[in-house]
């Protein structure tokens, strides 16, 4: 039996506490992406619309520079979501999200659930609160790999 | 019970033979990391003494110094001690120079051990980082040695970068069996690293172990295992049943000196291996 984008979202770590109202106007605006290895999800610089909730696979945050290769900064894994830039101005994506190998993911329309949070404070609220501490999260993990933890212990 | 009280330690502490260094002789040496090798060690004379998992030896070069170093082999292998050593001082500088046929001292061990019979029955969770791998080696060689006595075993593993990874072919063997889960992670990805990027506490997060049923033991950073903790309390795993081993300023070994006090607890004595229930607060204390 296959398994609709919705109830997949429904049951996705990242909305699986969510109120059912909260979920139900999301899930008009899902669909589902599964990527080939190397696919790009988001460029750098380019319009924010989507975000992804990751169900298989991997996705790198890459930064891409001029005369080196992409340099990796994060590993996002099933259970994860990939990209808040669809909610905070300018909308643009700020690293690329790329598919390490096969990824599977519901894609949310971003434009558009940003348009319901505007015209419905309550969803808003409810959706930032929940993209918050994933925000806060991936800040803690870049403030502990900033403290360069492993080179000194000498256990 | 501790042994903060003086009267009671130097009771407890004491005799010559844990105090006065054995010669020991160098069987092997081989290296792991730019900075770090493993040196294999047997008594000059008489028997190695038994150790526990997550015990510690005092190893010194004679005119030099002395330095708690975690045993790092399977304690199911007699005889020789394993210990894994990084270059970071001028004694450990030294220890990592050593050549097979040299001798050195040792005292020990010491310390409490992983409490491994704890996890019987129930999932085992290793979460290890940077060089923390090492004291944590010897309890997944003793859960791998009774392999069916306990149920899910992961170990989750973060290092600086993939150079850094410590036992990267025993990573590989660990990897390839079916009743072990290996997440490694790094903080800085190379050309050609396929793995994750990222930090330790963020696998915890994503452990997905029954936390009413599991048993977990970290070793690295003190930081680190501050996260790990917290990430694994927050999936609902009793802090009386995460293990942490603490390094202090660790010199007699016997709780006399107070150099490694940790609140009511002496490190050398009482650790290094205590549960997060009673040191949790304390690592919390600046200055301790």
């Amino acid at each position: 039996m296959t398994v609709s984008p919705a109830a997949e979202l429904a049951a996705h770590p990242f909305f699986v506490d969510l109120a059912d109202e909260v979920v139900a106007a999301v899930a008009p605006l899902v669909s589902r992406l599964d990527a080939d290895p190397g696919q790009v999800l988001g460029r750098e610089g380019e319009p924010a619309g989507v975000f992804y909730a990751l169900t298989a696979g991997r996705v790198a945050l890459e930064v891409h520079a001029a005369d080196r290769p992409p340099a990796l900064l994060e590993t996002l894994q099933a259970g994860d979501v990939v990209g808040w830039s669809w909610l905070v101005p300018p909308y643009r994506w700020h690293f690329d999200a790329v598919a390490v190998g096969p990824v599977s993911a519901i894609r949310v329309d971003g434009a558009r659930l940003r348009a319901e949070m505007d015209a419905d404070p309550v969803l808003g609220y409810a959706l930032a609160a929940r993209f918050i501490p994933v925000i806060v999260d991936r800040l803690q993990a870049t403030r502990l790999r900033l403290l360069d933890l492993y080179g000194h212990d000498h256990r | 019970m501790t042994t903060a009280d003086p009267a009671a330690a130097v009771a407890a502490a004491g005799t010559a033979e844990d105090l006065v260094p054995r010669s020991w002789r160098v069987l092997a040496v081989t290296p792991e990391l730019v900075d770090t090798v493993t040196v294999d060690l047997a008594p000059v004379r008489g028997p190695a003494p038994p150790y526990l998992p997550g015990q510690v030896n005092m190893l010194s070069l004679f005119g030099l110094g002395e330095v708690p170093i975690s045993v790092s082999g399977d304690p199911a292998v007699p005889g020789v001690r394993r210990h894994t050593i990084r270059a970071a001082g001028a004694v450990s500088t030294g220890l990592a120079r050593v050549r097979p046929g040299d001798t050195v001292g040792v005292r020990g061990p010491f310390g409490t051990g992983w409490d491994v019979a704890a996890a019987t029955g129930r999932d085992v969770v290793v979460v290890a980082g940077g060089l923390g791998l090492a004291p944590l080696r010897p309890a997944i060689y003793a859960v791998l040695a009774r392999r069916a006595e306990f149920d899910r075993m992961v170990l989750l593993y973060g290092s600086r970068t993939p150079a850094d990874l410590l036992y990267s072919d025993e990573l590989h063997a660990w990897r390839a069996r079916f009743d072990l889960e290996v997440k490694v992670t790094v903080d800085r990805a190379s050309a050609g690293w396929a793995g994750e990027v990222g930090v330790v506490p963020g696998l915890v997060r994503r452990l997905g172990v029954d936390p009413g049923n599991a048993v977990a033991y970290l070793c690295g950073p003190e930081v680190m295992m501050r996260f790990a903790a917290d990430a694994l309390t927050d999936l609902g795993l009793p802090a009386g049943r995460i293990q942490v081993s603490l390094e202090r300023n660790m010199k007699c070994m016997v709780g006399l000196c107070g150099h490694c006090v940790l609140g009511p607890y002496y490190i050398c004595t009482d650790g290094p291996v205590l549960p997060w229930s009673a040191v949790g607060d304390l690592m919390r204390v600046r200055e301790l």
